[in-house]
């Protein structure tokens, strides 16, 4: 993920109320993170520092745990919600929230009709507009709102160029169709149709579609008399300056009683998957799938049908860390740190794991406690797990271990898929009738989890420190 | 010929988080005659953070020259500038 401004700011609250929870003045102080961000007489992003505080207060909310059109009543400061989310045992279902004060920027209409019109004589757009939609003003074209279909015609039929198409970020980026506007133009999300792959949140530019965080919920784990485990995914090793240990030895410094790598979980899942893929190829199974990407089952669960025959039953890796997690902890609170949505979401539904963290928010966390990960204490790495199992998080990794426990037992020919979008959904779509390969691996982001919707590091940096973990493992 | 200029890239965890990550790639924005004339490291933190007045993270030193709020093109301006280079 490209690092902007919003991303930073994002950060910047999420370590501010980091270093007010470990200060023990998250109540009395957390009101003030909006005027401490946007003082009289700094520069404003928009119209006004009032507007700008008030974003950024609702993006305290999110981060809180609170979905924004719950909101009853504006006066209510956010050490209100703080109370509630110190009170709360329950997850919200919905994982994303939409910030409508600082959506609803983006234009209804796609085109816009610019000065450069020449109010020429043709008036091809005119006459190929099919909804009536364009009407002359002062000698220039203009687009009626109401009755345009964003069909573009008008745009492809001027010859002077002067029509424009501007996006709206979120709604191009969702491979699924999932966001879209309401009626005063905010946006929603359809969570029918919804992946969970985070596009919206990594390309609105605005940062308004933002995770309900748990941080106020680990927050509540931490001061409870319960133990918390930290589950840490594979991507973790690409995300700091550091070496595996020295990372997970900063997680646990963080107030965890124990940190258990997912990779270990991986270990089970190759296992599996090889045995489940040699029993279906013997079955005479035209081909099968990886499941470890949530995204990509969410993708055929919703809109992909005629794949689910096709799909691994074997857990992923978080699944099965989770479920030797619960034996060692019966009692105790289980947490996810992983690298997108998709895994928040899965966490939610899986019956073992309690609460999910961001690797931002864990390096959020960090900021805020003042660790430094390459010099933090090393935590000593578990050295049952197969260094495959942590390469799952760089495309064609799950891939790599599965077939190397199948050690051509039987024929694999491979594919991956790395990276879903609407092509490569319809292409997946096709399988059934006809696929080259018998052993398929799909990520939702391209490049793999090191590319997740809240990872850290650069992508490619990542993927090499994953690549050296994996050859000295 | 003259002594490699030092450019200096704090991976601390507060420089990574804040931004300070994506400057692993700054060599891939340099021509090739720049990266000869420079030595690119990193430092496990500047020192910069815990200062009031040093600005924000994250940080990169060229030469005795402390960039606050680095960012790729802001850093490859100031290495054009320390080499007087176009
Ligand atoms: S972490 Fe970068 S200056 Fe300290």
């Amino acid at each position: 993920m490209a690092v902007n401004n919003a991303v930073l700011m994002r950060r910047d609250l999420l370590t501010r109320l980091s270093t007010l929870f470990y200060s023990g003045e998250l109540e009395l102080k957390v009101d003030r993170i909006p005027l401490d961000l946007r003082p009289k007489g700094v520069e404003t992003s928009r119209c006004c520092v009032y507007k700008d505080r008030a974003m950024l207060r609702y993006k305290v909310m999110a981060l809180l745990g609170f979905n924004i059109r719950d909101e009853i009543d504006e006066l209510t400061p956010l050490s209100d919600y703080v109370k509630i989310a110190k009170e709360r045992t329950e997850l919200s279902k919905e994982p994303l929230t939409v910030v409508d004060d600082v959506c609803s920027a983006c234009v209804k209409v796609n085109y816009v009709v610019t000065n450069m019109c020449k109010g020429c004589m043709a008036r091809p757009c005119m006459s190929s507009c099919n909804k009536n939609a364009i009407y002359f003003e002062k000698g220039q074209a203009h687009i009626d709102s109401d009755k345009c279909v964003n069909c573009g015609l008008c745009q492809k039929n001027c010859p002077y160029h002067a029509i424009i198409y501007i996006p709206v970020p979120c709604e191009e980026a969702c491979p699924v169709s999932a966001i879209s506007k309401r009626e005063d133009g905010t946006e929603v999300i359809d969570y029918d149709k919804c992946i969970y792959c985070g596009r919206c949140i990594v390309s609105c530019p605005f940062g308004a579609v933002m995770e309900k965080s748990h941080i106020m919920d680990v927050f509540n784990a931490f001061g409870s008399d319960k133990k918390v485990i930290a589950m840490v995914a594979p991507a973790i090793g690409g995300q700091f300056k550091a070496p595996l240990g020295h990372i997970l030895g900063a997680i646990k410094s963080l107030g965890f009683d124990d940190v258990i790598e997912v990779a270990k979980g991986a270990d089970l899942t190759t296992e599996n998957e090889a045995k489940e893929f040699i029993h279906k190829m013997e079955e005479g199974q035209q081909f099968m799938t990886t499941s470890c990407c949530p995204s990509y089952t969410a993708a055929v669960g919703k809109h992909l049908p005629n794949l689910v025959p096709f799909v691994s039953d074997t857990l992923t890796p978080m699944q099965y860390t989770a479920q030797i997690a619960r034996e060692q902890y019966p009692n105790d609170i289980l947490v996810f740190v992983g690298p997108c949505l998709a895994k928040r979401h899965e966490t939610f539904c899986d019956e073992n794991a309690d609460l999910m963290l961001s690797f931002e928010e864990i390096g959020s966390m960090f900021v805020a406690k003042g660790i430094n990960v390459g010099t933090s204490e090393a935590m000593e790495l578990d050295t049952a797990i197969d260094s495959t199992s942590r390469g799952y998080p760089v495309s064609s990794g799950v891939m790599a271990a599965v077939n190397a426990k199948i050690a051509g037992r039987v024929e694999v020919n491979p594919l991956v898929i790395n990276g879903l979008d609407k092509a490569k959904l319809k292409e997946l779509k096709s399988f059934p009738k006809g696929c080259s390969a018998n052993m398929v691996e799909v990520m939702a982001c391209e490049g793999g989890c090191v590319n997740g919707c809240n990872v850290i590091a650069n992508p490619r940096v990542a993927s090499r420190q994953v690549g050296e973990i994996v050859k000295n493992g | 010929m003259s002594k490699k200029l030092s450019v200096t890239i704090c991976t601390g965890t507060l420089c990574y988080v804040m931004g300070g990550a994506e400057l692993q790639v700054l060599e891939e924005y340099l021509s090739p005659e720049i990266v000869d004339q420079i030595e690119i490291s990193g430092s496990p933190c500047l020192d910069c953070c815990n200062q009031d007045g040093a600005g924000k993270a994250p940080f990169v030193k060229i030469g005795d020259k402390i960039i606050s709020e680095a960012s790729i093109s802001k850093v490859v301006d100031a290495i054009k500038e320390e080499l007087n280079v176009e």
